[in-house]
């Protein structure tokens, strides 16, 4: 392993690093503007014009907070959680690729950190993770509210992550391969994207998402009007900080990956026909990508301004008798439309 | 060859902590590292689909249940039963047997030359997936009918009976 390859990852996982974590700083300020806008008011607008500085000053106002740990909690886990939490957000971004490779003189630089061969069966891995941070989080608290908060989370991530699988089957059965970049690859241009042979699959999947992201309509977890705040009710300064900026993480690699597996990721319309070099169309890829992923992101919060919350058996029934079955009539649809078209065509 | 030692130093380290801690959910949560250090082993294999699918089932999903319902149990050291002297003196002499006869046997067992795989990438999906279809679809069959069944069987228990209520 040369030198120089070390470096040029490291400073592309750093890069991403830095992104993710502006993006979900800013997530929290686009999410109030949305609020904003859906409801007829104009949202924070105080610190630095549009209140761009708002993030900051939140930032900076939970790490200046008082920390509590309550007396009967239990210490190492009280602190693990918010910890687990933010690390699992963070390592969902390793295989997602960003871009095309870009040519700096002689070098080759690929936009993605790593491509393995299960790359959708790790990001997978990752989301089944990502409840141990809630889950010890609300039973280290020690505070039945935290607790029903975190047994609430893991049961809801497991029903989910189900039907996220099953949903995700069909697609594997359409692309033919595990790894995110081979996917992308393949969906080059616009008539090729996923969304186009798995519209059903991908409508799953981004009800599942919202579900593993605790997002409205599916934030039981963290219900106020039943659980005070869920899981993170004992939670005070910079942790419950971190509890809230992995749920924007999350949110953002979750848009990244639908818009990965669906949505052709970096590729756009006519993007061989343009005649410019392929730096450029790296560059542009990987601005239209992330385009996507703002779309995405807005429309988390688009549905979070305009959908009220499932009640916990209308969430359970949603999940394993609604889109199960779907799921799977999906994998059967497109079973039987694969033979088909390999037979007549 | 170092890393695979220790990776199987933290293995029995952490199983051995899984059984001597008192409290339940730490045994749990040493029992998830346990099964993390099992994925790093498969991908030192190169079965990179075993080890993620060891991932996301062992540690996504099994033992998030298992904590689910230590959490709801609250068990902790004040409400765990003292077992007897007798129950300690049979679980005593049931291990000195179970020590006996696993010793027993690795004396028998020749130390066997290390098995060379016809095809080193066996591990990777495509080709573990050719693989069950091909060679081994009946035992890949009837083990998928087992879950089934015992799927189907957890449904049953769990439902109530109508006739009853």
């Amino acid at each position: 392993m040369e030198l120089a390859f070390v470096i040029e990852k490291v400073l592309l996982v750093s890069l991403i690093f830095v992104i993710t974590l502006v993006i979900a700083m800013y997530s929290t300020l686009a999410e109030r503007k949305v609020a904003g806008f859906m409801q007829d008011r104009f949202g924070p607008d105080r610190a630095g014009p549009f209140g761009i500085l708002q993030p900051l000053c939140d930032g900076g106002k939970f790490f200046f907070k008082e920390e509590i740990i309550p007396a009967g909690a239990h210490k190492t886990l009280f602190i693990l959680g918010p910890t687990i939490a933010i690390i699992t957000a963070c390592i969902g971004s390793a295989v997602i690729p960003w871009g095309q490779e870009l040519t700096i003189g002689e070098r080759v630089i690929e936009l993605q950190v790593t491509d393995v061969n299960v790359g959708v069966l790790y990001m997978f891995g990752v989301v089944a993770l990502s409840v141990y941070g809630i889950m010890l989080g609300g039973w280290a608290s020690n505070n039945k509210f935290s607790l029903m908060g975190a047994v609430r989370a893991a049961s809801q991530s497991i029903s989910y992550e189900l039907a996220m699988g099953l949903s995700l089957i069909a697609l594997l059965m359409v692309t033919q391969s595990l790894s995110l970049k081979e996917i992308v690859v393949q969906q080059e241009g616009f008539v090729n994207w996923n969304i186009w042979v798995q519209p059903l699959g991908f409508l799953i999947f981004l009800i599942c998402s919202f579900a593993e992201c605790s997002r409205v309509p599916f934030d039981l977890p963290e219900c106020e009007t039943e659980l005070i705040g869920g899981y993170n009710v004992e939670y005070s300064s910079m942790k419950l900080g971190l509890y809230m900026f992995a749920e924007y993480i999350h949110m953002f690699v979750s848009s990244a990956l639908m818009a990965t597996l669906y949505f052709g990721g970096y590729n756009f319309p006519f993007m061989n026909d343009l005649g410019l070099s392929q730096n450029w169309i790296t560059i542009i890829g990987v601005l239209v990508f992330f385009a996507k992923i703002f779309a995405f992101i807005f429309f988390f919060m688009w549905i979070r301004w305009t959908l009220p919350r499932f009640r916990y058996d209308q969430l359970m029934n949603l999940g394993w008798k609604v889109l199960i079955p779907l799921a799977i009539a999906n994998i059967v649809l497109t079973g039987v439309i694969t033979v088909i078209k390999d037979t007549f065509f | 060859m170092s890393v695979f030692y220790f990776v199987a130093f933290l293995s029995i380290f952490f199983a051995l902590m899984t059984i001597f801690t008192r409290n339940p959910v730490h045994s749990v949560l040493y029992l998830v590292i346990t099964f993390f250090t099992f994925t790093v082993h498969y991908i030192l294999l190169n079965a990179q689909f075993l080890a993620v699918v060891n991932f996301i089932v062992y540690m996504g999903a099994i033992m998030v249940l298992f904590l689910f319902v230590l959490m709801l149990l609250n068990l902790n050291k004040d409400s765990e039963p003292l077992k007897s002297n007798l129950v300690k003196f049979m679980g005593a002499i049931a291990g000195m047997c179970l020590l006996i006869t696993l010793a027993g046997s690795l004396r028998i067992l020749e130390v066997s030359e290390s098995v060379q795989l016809k095809n080193p990438d066996i591990g990777l999906v495509a080709n573990l997936g050719k693989v069950l279809f091909s060679d081994f679809l009946l035992p890949f069959e009837i083990s998928s009918i087992l879950l089934l069944t015992a799927m189907v069987g957890a449904v049953l228990l769990a439902k109530n009976d109508p006739k009853k209520v």
